[in-house]
């Protein structure tokens, strides 16, 4: 088991590490670039005086939340003076002048950047092959066939194999439609998705406005509340950021509830799973039932629907955002004997496959004779989806479901885009909900590659969310 | 020749709103910056930039809902427009379709002697593009993102209009509106307000013929110049056997003809969508009643108080009520003095206009001489002085040159109204003119005038006319 925040910060402030010797440990890994899990590794010299005040304020008795705490941030997040490409050729020469929201609440916690994990480009993937500085490699290996290099999932596969391999003791994903849930539960380690509205999206290179959602990869639950208590604040500059009232969540994490818990398992998502899949969930059962928690099975009547409106939704409102990507005042340039052969050319160029497919699809799905029949339709259904799940929410406090419906796959294995899709199966509903949700490591697989479950909370109820995940993992809890 | 057709007309006005900020970011919205100067990361279209609706926006959009007549819609929705354009950083446009915040509005102008009302569809905010400059550089065009941005009142009207006058009325009676209660500058050489005319022909009562969209139209002189050439243009080609084909049309102002931009088949599919980066706007009836007070005395309302409790002349009420700073300048002069409003409005349109107008002056520029100016009138309007001495005396209190009654005195202007001393002066006159009076008192008017003219010239001019013409009177009648 890796060291969490707390200890970290307990070894710092009782002097047995240093901000210094912590990063240094943190940044010799994150160097080696074993697995390719990050686009760009942040110069030494540059953190020096942020390790130094870290050290500082260890030194005077008062270090922030997240102080001198060696973090890797998708290559989504803008970081001002620092390279930002969204994993994608078109921008792989932007420097942002700004800083993202979230990352700028990392800072002003005291964390240290140690640089910008690979992901899918523009977070369009779910095995991170999709980016263009080549595929990022899952830490962890099949027992059975220990060559081949398999996928840590995607679009968040850098952070998740970042965290994995150690080279940061946490990192910051984005999820869309299970970006951050899949490559936790395929390297093994816990990642949640707050209620969309949580965190604000200013400063991350947008895929779908309304589904897209920052959230935490992290060794533990405990540190993932760390991180969400560092990111989970309201801005003004987000018009779809939530105003409520935030909550510590990290005050109760280890305490049992106090009330009754009941919690929801859908059977139409645990029909065609391979028994590696059915494990995980009866584990999570039998751990959690000792402590009281009822399970009953829910049934939802439109999941079959989620995966469809989800890639219709998602590309419509990708076209749009990518549409500022034009060659035209930042990015790669593409030359051409007309503007409309400098857009073309730029496009074409700097865009690669799957990208290029979803803005199509995108446009496609908005355009005249055809909005109605897809966009606007796939609008109802996210409605209903999103009634489905407030329905069986009323029933029980939380959902359980397995987070991807197989383990870890090799590298190349899933070219067709549709079974790529379909990994998304559990995350997507979801995130069409705006729900929270938050994958932990629950088992290996028969290969030895771990697996992971997904619970799902109500809007905004993370704090509960993150407890019972806590709880869960105390039982679950495996070795490498 | 084209006696027989007539041409239907709809208009799209863009009215840019005074705002001190962007529609959906901080960046200031003003004309006349150095190219690129009021642009921020959002206008730019910055990777991870999100807008955030300027409220101030949605308040004008209801104040002109006020003043036109709208339907004001308590939930409206912000799209997006796609297209590429490199004035255009974020690939689309931010602007309402489906759910726009006004609809079913109308306003009435004048047609020949009647009035007549025009329909209008819905108004809608969306964000203006930039500038795209392309005679700097015979290899490069340039682009000024200062506009990106800059929120925008879309009016859209039914086809109700059917003269190039009509056009021009509606237009500066929306102008006139826009600028009353304060939401637009309706400076149009700036684009302040910019119009697209649709504009087909027919044989009169038969069906509505295709339509032709002229765009980008920035003067009077422009839209009625666009649409002559257009109505001539379609008129020809039906009668020389062809047909019209529904284009979207620019003018160019070097040869005053209108020619083809792009055709139907060749239209964009903007691909509108709700923007999934702003919620939609929902009003609440206590928001939206917060602003019908803010919307203050429309054009009509002043011309009725004009003529009913001022008895003013409808053309010279009219004149007054064109522009608010008229109406605001004479409003104010009323209230700062005991003169007949009649009287100062006749001096405000003839000798003060004028001296506005000579002089170049923006008639906000008077509003700190308005004491002044009052305190000449009261002169006049008490005889101390006469008409043709404040004439004179004008200018110069317009200019500063002095405070009325000193002017009066410095220039020795002042009539005499002292009955005695004119007595004494008419007494003088009439020595010697017995056989005048005898002819007055047979009847004959017309030596009134001449022994009037003949006391004035005695006191130089100064002689308060009115006063003489009454002693003479009883003198004559004795």
């Amino acid at each position: 088991m890796k060291n969490s925040i707390s200890q970290i910060k307990k070894a710092l402030i009782e002097k047995k590490i240093s901000v210094s010797e912590l990063y240094d440990e943190y940044l010799a890994k994150a160097k080696s670039g074993n697995n390719n899990s990050f686009n760009l590794v942040i110069d030494r010299e540059n953190n020096i005086s942020s390790i130094n005040d870290s050290q500082n304020r260890y030194d005077n008795g008062n270090p922030l939340l997240l102080d001198g705490i060696p973090l890797g941030i998708k290559d989504l997040f803008c970081t001002k003076g620092i390279r930002t490409t969204a994993s994608s050729k078109i921008l792989s020469n932007y420097i942002p002048n700004y800083e993202s929201f979230v990352t700028q609440q990392l800072l002003n916690d005291g964390s240290i950047f140690i640089g910008k994990n690979n992901c899918d480009e523009f977070a369009m993937g779910s095995s991170n092959e999709t980016s263009y500085f080549g595929p990022v490699i899952n830490p962890w290996k099949n027992k059975n066939s220990q060559k081949d290099n398999l996928v840590p999932g995607g679009s968040s596969g850098g952070s998740a194999a970042a965290v994995a391999e150690g080279s940061c003791v946490a990192s910051m994903g984005t999820d869309t439609g299970g970006s951050i849930r899949q490559p936790a539960s395929l390297c093994g380690i816990v990642g949640l998705k707050p209620t969309f509205g949580s965190c604000s999206r200013w400063g991350i290179v947008a895929f779908a406005s309304s589904l897209d959602q920052a959230g935490p990869l992290t060794n533990c639950v405990e540190d993932a509340a760390y991180v969400l208590n560092s990111i989970n604040k309201h801005d003004f500059n987000d018009s779809t950021s939530s105003n409520h009232q935030r909550e510590d969540y990290l005050v109760d994490i280890n305490n049992s509830f106090e009330k009754k818990i009941k919690i929801g398992i859908p059977s139409d998502y645990l029909e065609d799973v391979s028994d590696d899949i059915l494990n995980q969930i009866d584990n999570t059962k039998k751990a959690l039932s000792k402590h009281g928690i009822e399970f009953v099975d829910v049934k939802f009547k439109t999941t079959e629907y989620a995966l469809s409106t989800y890639y219709i939704l998602a590309p419509a409102e990708a076209s749009s955002n990518l549409a500022r990507y034009d060659g035209i005042r930042y990015g790669v340039r593409e030359d051409g004997e007309s503007l409309d052969d400098i857009y073309l050319n730029s496009r074409t160029k700097g865009f690669g496959d799957e990208v290029t497919r979803r803005i199509l699809i995108g446009a496609y799905v908005l355009s005249a004779g055809y909005y109605d029949a897809y966009y606007r339709q796939a609008q109802k259904v996210r409605r209903l989806i999103k009634n489905d799940f407030q329905r069986i929410l009323n029933e029980v406090d939380f959902i359980l479901t397995p987070t991807t419906p197989n383990e870890a796959f090799k590298i190349g294995d899933k070219l067709d885009p549709i079974s790529m899709y379909k990994n998304d199966i559990y995350t997507v509903p979801t995130s069409l909900a705006g729900l929270p949700g938050i994958s932990i490591p629950s088992g290996l697989s028969k290969n030895g590659l771990p697996l992971g479950v997904q619970f799902i909370g109500n809007y905004f109820e993370e704090k509960s969310l993150l407890q019972l995940a806590a709880l869960a993992e105390k039982e679950l809890s495996f070795n490498e | 020749m084209s006696n027989n057709w007539e041409m239907v007309i709809g208009l799209e006005v863009h009215a840019q709103l005074k705002t001190s900020s962007k529609l959906f970011s901080s960046s200031p919205n003003q004309f006349g910056s150095e190219p690129n100067e009021n642009v921020n990361f959002i206008d730019s279209g910055m990777p991870g930039m999100l807008p955030v609706m300027n409220f101030g926006c949605i308040e004008m959009a209801i104040k002109t809902g006020y003043a036109l007549n709208f339907k004001i819609n308590k939930y409206s929705v912000f799209e997006r427009k796609n297209y590429f354009y490199p004035d255009l950083p974020q690939g689309y446009q931010i602007s309402q379709f489906e759910f726009p915040i006004l609809s079913e509005g109308y306003i009435n102008i004048d047609s020949g002697d009647n009035q007549k009302k025009i329909r209008i569809e819905r108004a809608h905010l969306e964000q203006d593009a930039g500038k795209s400059i392309h005679d700097i550089d015979p290899k490069y065009s340039f682009i000024d993102l200062n506009r990106v941005g800059t929120p925008l009142l879309e009016i859209v009207s039914y086809p109700d209009l059917s003269s190039a006058d009509e056009v021009i009325n509606y237009m500066s009676s929306l102008r006139q509106l826009l600028m009353y209660i304060d939401v637009c500058d309706g400076n149009m050489q700036e684009g302040s307000l910019r119009a697209d005319v649709n504009l087909s022909v027919r044989k009169k009562g038969q069906e509505l013929g295709t339509r032709c969209e002229i765009k980008n139209l920035n003067s009077f002189k422009f839209i009625k110049q666009a649409i002559e050439y257009e109505f001539q243009r379609q008129i020809n080609i039906i009668d020389g056997g062809g047909e019209i084909e529904q284009n979207t049309m620019l003018f160019d102002t070097s040869t005053g003809e209108t020619r083809a931009m792009r055709s139907k088949e060749f239209s964009h599919d903007y691909r509108y969508f709700p923007d999934p980066d702003l919620l939609p706007v929902n009003l609440s009836q206590e928001q939206i009643d917060k602003i019908k007070p803010l919307v203050g005395e429309l054009p009509q309302d002043k011309l009725n108080k004009y003529l009913d409790n001022y008895s003013l002349d409808k053309d010279i009420a009219k004149i007054i009520i064109a522009e608010k700073q008229n109406a605001n300048l004479f409003e104010k002069m009323i209230s700062e003095s005991t003169v007949k409003p009649k009287f100062i409005a006749a001096w405000l349109v003839g000798d003060i206009f004028a001296f506005i107008k000579e002089n170049n002056l923006e008639v906000n520029s008077l509003n700190d001489k308005t004491k002044d100016i009052t305190d000449l009138l009261k002169l006049i309007s008490d005889d101390v002085i006469s008409n043709k001495a404040g004439k004179e005396i004008l200018p110069k209190v317009l200019n500063g040159e002095g405070k009325p009654s000193e002017l009066v005195k410095e220039l020795g202007l002042e009539q005499v109204s002292d009955s005695g001393e004119l007595e004494k002066i008419i007494d003088e006159a009439l020595v010697g003119e017995e056989e005048n009076i005898l002819k007055f008192q047979g009847g004959s008017d017309r030596v009134l005038g001449y022994f009037v003219g003949k006391c004035l010239k005695a006191t130089k001019g100064k002689g308060n006319p009115k006063l003489i013409n009454k002693i003479l009177l009883e003198k004559l009648k004795k």
